[in-house]
């Protein structure tokens, strides 16, 4: 292990990719590029490259899942066959079942789901190659294609992840980093009301490295917002123009 | 009591608009005295009030609206209408027959088949109860002829204009009539084809421009434009 991890920083504290520790990858995201989708978006985040389609508020079906009181947010998080070296098996895995239910937990609190009752809002995220932290710029694309849709909310919400690789505590880790590192933390954060949606840890960090990883993924967070506020006004940029 | 954001910029959802004593109008909502945008939209202060615009929503029902749908499915005792919303509307076969309805008489699928599309008011609605429609008003019921044209709902206000000059204009012009469905859906008769692609013409423009100023004179311009570049050809 010692030997692999001294490849992933160099002497100089730059990462595999060129990086500095403190560094996120190019970013490149685009609002709305499905026509058949009620909203939708498009992220490139160093090599990954995730489509997020939104469907509703809708007529829920089977109807027997509907609730009195509020609309049910559906999310599904799949993996193209092609998205990874080794051929991806299109059937759902655990781990993309599990990532669904992490994405929808980290988007419903910045949706206000008790406005339009015994409805469902289908959430669908593509990947379309992976290669590291798909669960945070999942995030980051959903929440766009949600609110390209036309769905109230009380926020976007932004995701990043820090975590700990040859003793250096790190931001958004990609693929290599990921497996060989000793530790990640995805972090969704809803920028302006200051809450954080979604936080967990693999890997095992002391009290203070944690601490230091979290801020640091908070603050990613907060680069990324800028980002993704840019996109979504983009497409509506030439209205303001025209107004001028 | 501060602002944050001038009249007609634009606002993502989660952005603070006003601090303190500000009434969270539309597509926005209020937390510890703070008021936020809930849509993409444009800002608009109303004394006290902070609305948005939203460039992006749905249509929901409301009681009295008039709206154009789809018969999706014939129940056994009436029809399940799309209606452009998230919610599917019924209506009732004693509304449409105006007489008391015998099951074992009356072939609902005579009357209005799937796919058949209608004119129609909502007559009640809420939180609990899908919408219901009603076509025993003069001017409501099924579609015979014409040309349909969806666009985006919150796009119909364009579409009137400001105390009708827009859609008079439009009827004026074409000579068509045009029946504006509130949840976005057009109906447009008039007496030749051609007439009919003109209306529609004006109101694609009208959704692609709906932002800028003037609007009601450019398409009038645009109207009058064709109308002689047509009647060159005829000649």
């Amino acid at each position: 292990m010692s030997q692999k991890a001294e490849k992933l920083i160099d002497k100089k504290g730059i990462r595999l990719d060129g990086r500095k520790p403190d560094e996120l990858r190019p970013i490149k995201i685009e609002v709305g590029v499905l026509s058949n989708a009620d909203g939708s978006a498009y992220i490139e985040q160093g090599k990954n490259k995730i489509l997020a389609a939104v469907f509703g508020p809708r007529e829920l079906h089977p109807k027997h899942l509907a609730l009195p009181d509020r609309m049910v947010l559906r999310c599904r998080y799949h993996m193209a066959p092609f998205s990874v070296q080794e051929r991806k098996s299109p059937a759902p895995s655990r781990r993309e079942i599990e990532l669904s239910k992490v994405i929808r937990e980290a988007l419903e609190p910045s949706i206000f789901l008790e406005y339009y009752p015994r409805t469902a809002i289908d959430v669908f995220i593509e990947v379309l190659q992976a290669d590291g932290s798909t669960r945070c710029a999942s995030i980051v694309a959903a929440a766009l294609a949600i609110a390209d849709a036309g769905i109230p909310m009380r926020d976007l919400v932004v995701a990043c992840s820090a975590g700990k690789v040859d003793d250096t505590i790190v931001l958004d880790l990609m693929d290599t980093e990921d497996k060989m590192g000793a530790a990640d933390v995805p972090t969704a954060l809803m920028p302006n009301l200051n809450a954080i949606t979604l936080l967990q840890m693999d890997g095992i960090l002391t009290l203070e490295e944690f601490e230091k990883a979290v801020s640091l993924a908070l603050e990613g967070c907060r680069r990324i917002y800028a980002l993704q506020k840019e996109a979504l006004k983009t497409k509506y940029v030439s209205i303001k123009e025209d107004e001028e | 009591m501060p602002t944050f954001f001038e009249r007609r910029q634009l606002v993502t959802p989660g952005d603070l608009i006003a601090e303190g004593d500000y009434i969270a109008g539309e597509n926005t909502y209020s937390e510890n005295n703070k008021t936020y945008a809930s849509r993409i939209g444009i800002v608009e202060y109303e004394n006290k009030k902070v609305n948005v615009v939203a460039l992006r929503a749905f249509y929901i029902p409301r009681v009295g609206d008039i709206v154009i749908g789809t018969v999706v499915e014939v129940g056994f005792n009436g029809w399940t209408i799309d209606i452009n919303a998230p919610y599917q509307a019924h209506l009732r076969a004693s509304d449409v027959l105006s007489r008391p309805f015998k099951p074992q008489k009356d072939e609902l699928s005579q009357v209005l088949g799937e796919g058949d599309l209608i004119v129609a008011k909502i007559v009640a609605y809420d939180r609990t109860h899908d919408p219901q429609l009603t076509v025993g008003e003069p001017g409501l019921g099924k579609i015979t002829r014409g040309q349909i044209v969806k666009i985006i709902p919150t796009k119909i206000p364009r579409v009137i204009g400001r105390k009708g000059s827009m859609i008079s204009m439009i009827k004026q012009e074409t000579g068509c009539q045009i029946i504006l469905g509130l949840n976005g859906v057009i109906l447009i008769t008039g007496k030749t084809p051609e007439d009919e692609e003109l209306a529609m013409m004006a109101i694609h423009k009208i959704e692609e421009e709906s932002h800028t100023s003037g609007l009601t004179d450019r398409i009038t311009q645009m109207l009058k434009g064709e109308k002689t570049k047509r009647e060159e050809i005829e000649k």
